[in-house]
């Protein structure tokens, strides 16, 4: 749940005065949970009503009017889904393997980073750390085109290692500069009994630091997993091969239908399977990823 | 502090060596490309073949580009019914839930769910409900005899666009709630008890106390959204295709179209420039209006 810094009571929502007052006080929490409870429905509605239809089977989800019930439970959505194009396994594959390397290269480049701007005094290291900032300021939008171009040079097209490379450069200014918070946040005398033992600045890093950093390293990551799982502008440009192709680009694939038709049970199926690590992930680590939002909208 | 500027001094060379890693993917898969593009914009560059120098020719064709001109005013329009409608909505669930009293927490998580889905799974989503023969808003509206025949919602440039700012408040109000609720709650709690002591009623604290103290989260949150909104591509991509009669291509779309349908990437790359100087145009009043007063 979505838990911020001391909450403020007002004074009115301590004390619960008897008297006439009594039952006013009780109408207005009702319509307030009612007010509350109405716009929680429609917010998860679209959501729930998308998972009730991909468990239906293809006639039913394809049905019009639609049903507002299915007659019976159903795999099939799913079993067509599995043997759609190369076979989900393959995007979902392709996806997760995008996904993995994003979060292990923002991980790793944004840990060294944001220790190195964090803890170490040398020439230019303001410059560089307002460099790596100010790219945020520029849409990766517009830079787009010579991507495709470099990677092409590079052979790094249609490789999840291409895209993953491209993602994790659009995470980092996010990710440098939560780690370099992060690390700021430790204290120096912890460092420095390790030093006095002839601990290296790496294995400081490692040894001491890292685990001290925790937090940190789950916002950077939620970040990152959430960027290359759900990005589709830079997937669609990059990828052209359809074998390489992310969850993203083939739903929007299987969208544009064979032969004019959409299988719409397919399709809700297709998006339950995008929703669910997105969602699992984010009610688990709630915490950290609405830590990143407020730092990032400190930072501004 | 003092003491330790003595033990970092000596490892100013290692400090550059743990940045260098970010540096160099930054510069090889950001700042290259950056140049690139002003390099590309002035060039005939086709998707295959050799490209070939044209100065500012791409340039001369953008500026009478009639298509390109509309898409940036489609994106301004967008951008303006969007973002305040994105604020009012936000503003409102945050005075919803700014208090902590019980389940709170609950109502923030689900009212901010939809921001973590991604915006293509979204727009396909909602592709799906507003579509007039298999979607619930048709059939609902039909069923409670509001309608007579199912409504093509994503059918008219108005309808269009209505829909898909419905589907965009449902997608990004969690992500301007959160933000004022972390401005809301900044605001020392004495004031709202003062404010109460002396009879001001829940509306007058509101207009009294927590909007004019939270000008500059209000300023943050409306830049961020604005921004965002400016750089609108995949529902417009997905739920309209740029229709109809490519009525709802926004300025990201139609650089998409002209480099990757049309294959003209210097002609897209000269788009790519312009909407970047638009950006920085607002990056910078963002940074005018968030500057530190004090």
């Amino acid at each position: 749940m979505i838990e911020l810094a001391p909450l403020s009571m007002r004074p009115h929502d301590v004390i619960d005065t008897p008297g006439h007052h009594h039952w006013r006080r009780l109408g207005l929490q009702a319509a307030y949970y009612g007010l509350c409870s109405v716009l929680m429905l429609m917010f998860l509605f679209p959501i729930l009503w998308s998972l009730l239809t991909s468990f239906e089977t293809a006639a039913e989800a394809s049905a019009s009017p639609p049903l507002y019930w299915p007659s019976r439970f159903s795999l099939e959505n799913y079993r067509n889904l599995a043997n759609y194009g190369q076979g989900i396994g393959r995007y979902l594959g392709n996806s997760a393997g995008v996904a993995s390397m994003t979060v292990l290269f923002t991980l790793v480049l944004a840990t060294l980073g944001g220790y190195g701007f964090s803890r170490f005094t040398f020439p230019g290291r303001h410059a560089l750390f307002m460099l790596i900032l100010a790219t945020l300021m520029i849409p990766f939008q517009s830079i787009l085109n010579p991507l495709f171009v470099l990677l092409r040079l590079l052979h790094l097209q249609d490789t999840q290692l291409g895209l993953a490379l491209v993602y994790t450069t659009f995470q980092l200014p996010f990710a440098v500069f939560m780690m370099r918070n992060a690390f700021d946040a430790v204290p120096r005398d912890i460092e420095e009994a390790a030093v006095l033992d002839g601990c290296s600045p790496l294995g400081l890093l490692l040894r001491v630091m890292l685990p001290l950093v925790g937090p940190g390293l789950a916002t950077v990551a939620l970040f990152a997993f959430f960027g290359s799982w759900n990005e589709l502008l830079a997937a669609l440009i990059l990828i052209s091969d359809s074998r390489a192709f992310t969850l993203p680009v083939m739903l929007i694939n299987a969208q544009s239908g064979q032969l004019g038709s959409v299988n719409w049970g397919l399709m809700q199926a297709g998006i339950v399977l995008s929703i669910v690590p997105c969602a699992a992930l984010f009610l688990l680590l709630q915490r950290y990823y609405i830590q990143g939002l407020i730092a990032g909208a400190v930072k501004a | 502090m003092l003491a330790l500027l003595g033990l970092r001094a000596p490892r100013g060379r290692a400090g550059l060596l743990f940045i260098l890693p970010c540096l160099a993917v930054t510069t090889l898969f950001f700042i290259v490309p950056l140049l690139m593009t002003a390099w590309m914009s002035l060039n005939n560059w086709p998707l295959l073949g050799h490209p070939s120098f044209t100065g500012l020719k791409n340039y001369l064709d953008l500026f009478h580009d009639a298509s390109f001109w509309g898409s940036v005013l489609f994106t301004v329009k967008y951008t303006l019914v969007v973002t305040p409608a994105i604020f009012l909505f936000a503003f409102a669930l945050a005075l919803l839930v700014h208090r902590g009293v019980r389940f709170v927490g609950i109502f923030r998580t689900a009212y901010f769910l939809p921001v973590v889905i991604g915006m293509t799974t979204a727009s396909l989503l909602w592709t799906w409900l507003f579509n007039d023969q298999v979607g619930i808003f048709s059939a609902v509206l039909m069923d409670l005899g509001w309608i007579d025949e199912p409504v093509q919602w994503l059918g008219d440039t108005y309808s269009a666009l209505a829909s898909i700012v419905v589907m965009v408040l449902w997608k990004a109000a969690g992500f301007t709630m959160v933000i004022l609720l972390v401005g809301m709650q900044a605001i020392p709690v004495d004031l709202y008890e003062a404010a109460s002591l002396d009879g001001a009623r829940w509306w007058a604290q509101v207009r009294h106390i927590t909007i004019p103290l939270m000008r500059r989260t209000f300023a943050l949150a409306l830049t961020m959204s604005f921004i965002g909104s400016f750089l609108a591509f995949e529902q417009f991509f997905v739920m309209t295709r740029g229709g109809p009669f490519n009525s709802t291509i926004t300025v990201v779309h139609w650089i998409y179209r002209a480099s990757f349908t049309y294959f003209k990437l210097g002609y897209g790359a000269a788009m790519s420039v312009v909407l970047l100087l638009m950006l920085l145009v607002l990056s910078a009043v963002q940074l005018y209006l968030l500057r530190d007063e004090r």
